[in-house]
């Protein structure tokens, strides 16, 4: 049984590696579908906006009320402003924002392509010499790699202004003194590990997203698991990626 | 409009004992076959003998285990994916859906794979040349709809618009009339006739449909679980004893 188990998840590893070597490969080959990336980058970058805008100003809110009573106590209520956004920057902004886009993105990724899959579009582009892999792999794993790292710029900003708020109800302080205690203590290097993960982040929900529903063979039912998969592989993704990022940065800084 | 790859060749389509498994379960064996440069070939069988991953394999959507498919004197099995692709704008497939794509137009259905495979074609030429192959296939009303508003009957006419637009030398048409009405399904063989004598394409078309069959077939095949059980014309056919042939001529 655990044979069994073990042997098929490498193979679908070896799978995996197989489809991400060939999207590389079709990343640099002519021609190049302009107008479908930047529809992509629209439909996965701009249309999340709403989501994310919620879920980060709630975040810093939230994250701010219930850590200023435990340092109010320690007589560091001050610090609040740059411990929450020191946390938002390094972890908590990106993995929190990686796991929505894993949510909205890679389940609308996995559902479109697996269903492409299963009603013979994706066959229908082969036979008329279009590459499918181009079209429709390339130009959605480069999207997700690209408008991540800016969502979660946007999400930082818009918990530090939950935070802001949230201090606000205890406390008086102008929004520019807070926003510069705020970042008083983040330097060069809190951000760039942290920006870096996130293209990181970006291009596995992309490709395990499109892998999940390029690949589908089931039917009807094989949608429904693209889907599922698509996000439970993605988001399990983050947390590897996440661990071992942090094991690089603490070596490296 | 593209050039062949291949250099000579007797037939379009030639395949030399192909056998295909899934699995354990052997699909196709030891399946050869030829087709001509102006021939309609219908292949007849069961559901579930093996006819559309014949033709899938034909187009390289399918691998084959072992024997040999030679697509206007190419190799495909020796292919690599670039230059199958180049050799597929020679090949036409109409899927059993229509397999458009349903985020565009019939319109934008058309005009996606002329885009990318003719590019030496102005806008102006394109959409005078879609607007030819829908009138062609009498869809020119349907120009600007969704697929979601066609009905089963239209989304067939779109899908071999769609394929007749890249003028293909071979067209494979994969159950063209399941699931019409008799009156749609003869519009549809009909269709496929005249596609034959004005486009100069050669075809193979799988069915399990007699009627529709004996219209369009210029030759036919019977096949059942995974190989090929006789060859012929209609009347050859009909004339052989055998429980499974004759089950189709009644």
């Amino acid at each position: 049984m655990f044979k069994e188990r073990l042997n098929k998840f490498l193979i679908e590893l070896a799978n995996v590696s197989v489809f991400t070597a060939s999207t590389v490969r079709h990343i640099f080959k002519r021609p190049f579908e302009y107008r479908e990336f930047i529809r992509q980058l629209f439909e996965v970058g701009y249309k999340s906006f709403g989501l994310i805008s919620i879920t980060a100003f709630i975040m810093g809110l939230v994250l701010t009320m219930q850590t200023r009573p435990v340092m109010a106590e320690f007589g560091a209520e001050s610090w609040v402003p740059t411990m929450v956004f020191l946390s938002v920057i390094i972890e908590i902004g990106p993995v929190l924002t990686a796991l929505l886009f894993a949510g909205k993105v890679g389940s609308r990724i996995g559902a479109e392509l697996s269903s492409m899959r299963v009603t013979e579009q994706i066959d229908a582009m082969e036979v008329s010499g279009v590459y499918p892999m181009k079209y429709l792999v390339v130009t959605r794993v480069l999207a997700t790699t690209l408008m991540l790292p800016f969502l979660v710029f946007y999400a930082d900003f818009l918990a530090l202004l939950g935070s802001y708020v949230g201090y606000t109800l205890h406390n008086t302080i102008g929004l520019w003194l807070f926003i510069r205690e705020s970042f008083d203590e983040v330097f060069f290097k809190d951000l760039i590990p942290a920006t870096i993960k996130t293209f990181i982040f970006g291009f596995f929900i992309g490709i395990l997203s499109c892998y999940k529903g390029y690949t589908t063979n089931k039917g009807a039912e094989g949608v429904g698991l693209a889907t599922n998969s698509a996000v439970i592989l993605s988001s399990l993704s983050i947390f590897i990626i996440d661990l071992i990022a942090v094991q690089i940065t603490e070596i490296i800084l | 409009m593209t050039e062949v790859p291949g250099t000579y060749y007797k037939y379009v389509i030639e395949m030399c004992g192909v056998n295909k498994f899934f699995g354990e379960h052997k699909v196709l064996k030891d399946i050869s076959l030829e087709l001509s440069s102006d021939e309609n070939l219908v292949i007849l069988g069961r559901s579930g003998t093996g006819k559309t991953v014949l033709i899938k394999c034909i187009a390289g959507l399918e691998t084959y285990d072992s024997g040999e498919i030679y697509v206007m004197g190419n190799n495909i099995g020796e292919m690599d994916d670039f230059a199958l692709n180049d050799l597929r704008k020679n090949i036409g497939f109409l899927f059993q859906g229509g397999a458009l794509y349903d985020s565009m137009t019939v319109e934008e259905n058309l005009l996606f794979p002329l885009q990318r495979n003719a590019r030496n074609l102005q806008e102006g030429e394109m959409s005078d040349l879609v607007d030819e192959v829908l009138v062609s296939v009498e869809l020119i009303d349907a120009k600007y709809k969704m697929p979601q508003e066609l009905s089963g009957g239209m989304k067939k006419r779109a899908g071999l618009a769609r394929t007749l637009v890249l003028k293909p030398k071979v067209i494979l048409y994969d159950e063209p009339t399941t699931g019409l009405d008799p009156f749609t399904a003869q519009g549809i063989s009909e269709l496929i006739v005249s596609v034959k004598e004005r486009y100069k394409t050669a075809s193979i078309v799988v069915t399990h449909d007699m009627k529709f069959a004996r219209t369009t077939a210029d030759r036919m095949i019977i096949m059942d679980q995974g190989q090929i059980l006789a060859e012929g014309k209609y009347k050859e056919l009909k004339m052989i004893e055998n429980e499974i042939i004759k089950g189709f001529f009644n």
